[in-house]
């Protein structure tokens, strides 16, 4: 069965931002979906009506306001469990992937040696080279508080995981292993079913930052086998200042705390405190709620739409774009040339002209694209580049999109 | 096109042809500066006379703001005083942030008033500063030595 196409059409009018023009009056082409998404109105309508009318503290205060605002947040926390199909115990709300990947780096540092996540000299953490620098340098700084010696799987210069000593890599030492489910550069979709089942085996739990999967293509957190996956909402069509943290509940529970404070104890003296089960006693303080009501209206959005069709769409233009760029002198693509296991992030070379150039020539005909490391620096040194240009596509690019963005390097050759 | 009052042919033609670019094999102080948000970086050497700026070299990776911007300031300051350096510095920080509103002393400023333009795109200026914060860090370390 096929599944039904989506409509850009409808698709792009549900999103206020494409009304406007950029650069005295050209179109906004937004192909910097990878850093962060667009929102639709009816996100932009959520997060508003929920300070318009509902707000007040969650999980506090014998009013009716607080009532509705803790209906709404904890609404919000069932829709993100029913997007992941996790339980709903198992999904911790925080201010961003990055403090998702913090926290659970911080918290397996807290554990002390009676405690299963315990880590110390002569343990190993696996990471691989194309991480974004936040789901690389918790580990890093983790390992050197602790002791623990960082390991990572090497990329080949096609883009890809190199997983030939995948059991040297990961050892009887190892503890956790860290990594991204799509690259934020180049695009490829990591195999996870070799590197989880080697994992298990040797008693390692699994981390995985899916901020470029989960708004991208369906997730189901009962097939992958990881256990921890960590993503942000304002990359999913939802609010910025939300991000999300699910990890098996079982796990949820034997980890530590992070943060400290309101919310997030059982009991407290002067002298001692202990901890509210998951998901609370990772949520210290008052959080973000509108933006968790938000990234609830995102979510929901997405579904309706379909994740598989959305995952489809985004695969056409990751064939079309890949076709097209090839076609132009000089264009090197940095990542897999091969849509096949890989999500429509494109980064590329173009000759001389610096990505900082590009990135500039571009804006001037309203199209917008990130250029520089990419917040992997360690990946791009790796493949000898100091700097790429990146288009992302998302639900709302079309191949007019991408037309414009060949168009655009066409004439920035001429320029420059 | 206002994409002209960026890249001005004076600009491009830098980026083509750097000047002083190579670095030198002696020197008093050399520094290493990188700009983490862009992964430009630029190595600089310089040779002090008293406080008379001798040999500028320079090597380095970055787009054509960054590179035109250290191959203009070699030619300014190579042969001048430090305190003469100094007030055109400080006219080249002013002019950055001026967000457009001024053109810049062309008798001071010389080939870097092109990079004039710079100052209506904030996430430029920083790539037109990095050769000049460098210059400024070698010049501190230089003169540290010399006493």
């Amino acid at each position: 069965m096929s599944l039904p196409k989506i409509s850009t059409a409808e698709i792009i009018a549900d999103f206020p931002i494409f009304t406007r023009k950029i650069r005295d009056g050209k179109r906004l082409v937004y192909l910097d979906s990878g850093a962060t998404s667009q929102k639709p109105q009816c996100v932009i309508d959520a997060e508003s009506n929920f300070y318009r009318t509902h707000n007040a503290a969650v999980h506090r205060g014998a009013h009716q306001l607080a009532e509705e605002a803790t209906d709404a947040y904890e609404g919000a926390r069932a829709i993100v469990a029913r997007f992941l199909h996790a339980e709903i115990d198992e999904i911790v709300f925080t201010k961003s992937a990055t403090e998702s990947l913090n926290l659970v780096a911080y918290a397996i540092g807290n554990a002390d040696s009676a405690n299963r996540f315990h880590i110390k000299a002569g343990d190993e953490i696996v990471v691989t080279e194309m991480e974004h620098h936040a789901n690389l340098i918790p580990w890093q700084q983790l390992a050197s508080r602790t002791g623990a010696t960082l390991k990572w799987f090497e990329v080949t210069p096609e883009g890809r995981l190199e997983l030939s000593q995948l059991d040297r890599v990961i050892t009887e030492r190892t503890k956790i292993v860290a990594l991204t489910h799509q690259s934020n550069v180049l695009g490829t979709i990591n195999p996870l079913t070799q590197i989880t089942q080697r994992a298990h085996k040797v008693g390692a739990v699994v981390v995985l930052d899916a901020c470029q999967s989960v708004p991208h293509m369906p997730v189901d957190v009962r097939t992958l086998d990881v256990d921890f996956l960590a993503f942000s909402g304002h990359k999913a069509v939802g609010p910025t200042g939300i991000g999300i943290l699910w990890g098996k509940s079982q796990l949820l529970n034997e980890l530590p705390p992070f943060l400290t404070g309101g919310s997030m104890i059982e009991n407290v003296t002067m002298t001692n405190a202990t901890w509210a089960k998951a998901p609370k006693k990772f949520e210290a303080g008052v959080p973000n709620m509108a933006q968790a009501v938000g990234l609830g209206a995102a979510l929901n959005y997405l579904d309706n739409i379909g994740m598989s069709s959305i995952f489809d769409h985004e695969q056409e233009l990751t064939r079309y774009g890949l076709q097209a760029l090839s076609e132009i002198n000089d264009l090197k693509i940095v990542g897999p040339s091969s849509p096949v296991d890989r999500g429509g992030t494109l980064s590329f070379t173009v000759g001389d002209i610096h990505p900082h150039d590009l990135g500039q020539f571009l804006d001037a005909q309203g199209i917008a694209v990130r250029t520089g490391h990419h917040c992997a620096w360690p990946l791009t040194r790796k493949l000898g580049v100091p700097a790429t240009t990146r288009a992302s596509f998302y639900l709302y690019n079309t191949t007019e999109d991408i037309d414009a963005l060949v168009a655009g390097i066409r004439a920035a050759q001429k320029y420059f | 096109m206002q994409l002209d009052n960026l890249y001005q042919e004076v600009i491009l033609d830098h980026y083509k042809n750097p000047q002083h670019k190579g670095l030198a094999a002696h020197f008093d102080a050399q520094v290493h500066h990188i700009n983490p948000s862009c992964g430009d970086e630029i190595t600089l050497n310089l040779t002090l006379a008293g406080d008379v700026v001798t040999s500028v070299s320079w090597d380095g990776v970055g787009c054509s703001i960054s590179q035109a911007s250290v191959s203009i300031l070699t030619d300014l300051v190579i042969g001048k005083s430090l305190e003469d350096v100094e007030k055109i510095s400080q006219s080249f920080m002013e002019l950055m942030q001026s967000k457009g509103s001024i053109a810049g002393d062309e008798k001071l400023l010389e080939d870097a008033v092109a990079l004039a333009g710079v100052s209506q795109y904030p996430a430029r200026i920083k790539c037109a500063l990095l050769g000049w914060m460098a210059f400024k860090d070698a010049s501190v370390q230089a003169q540290a030595k010399g006493k």
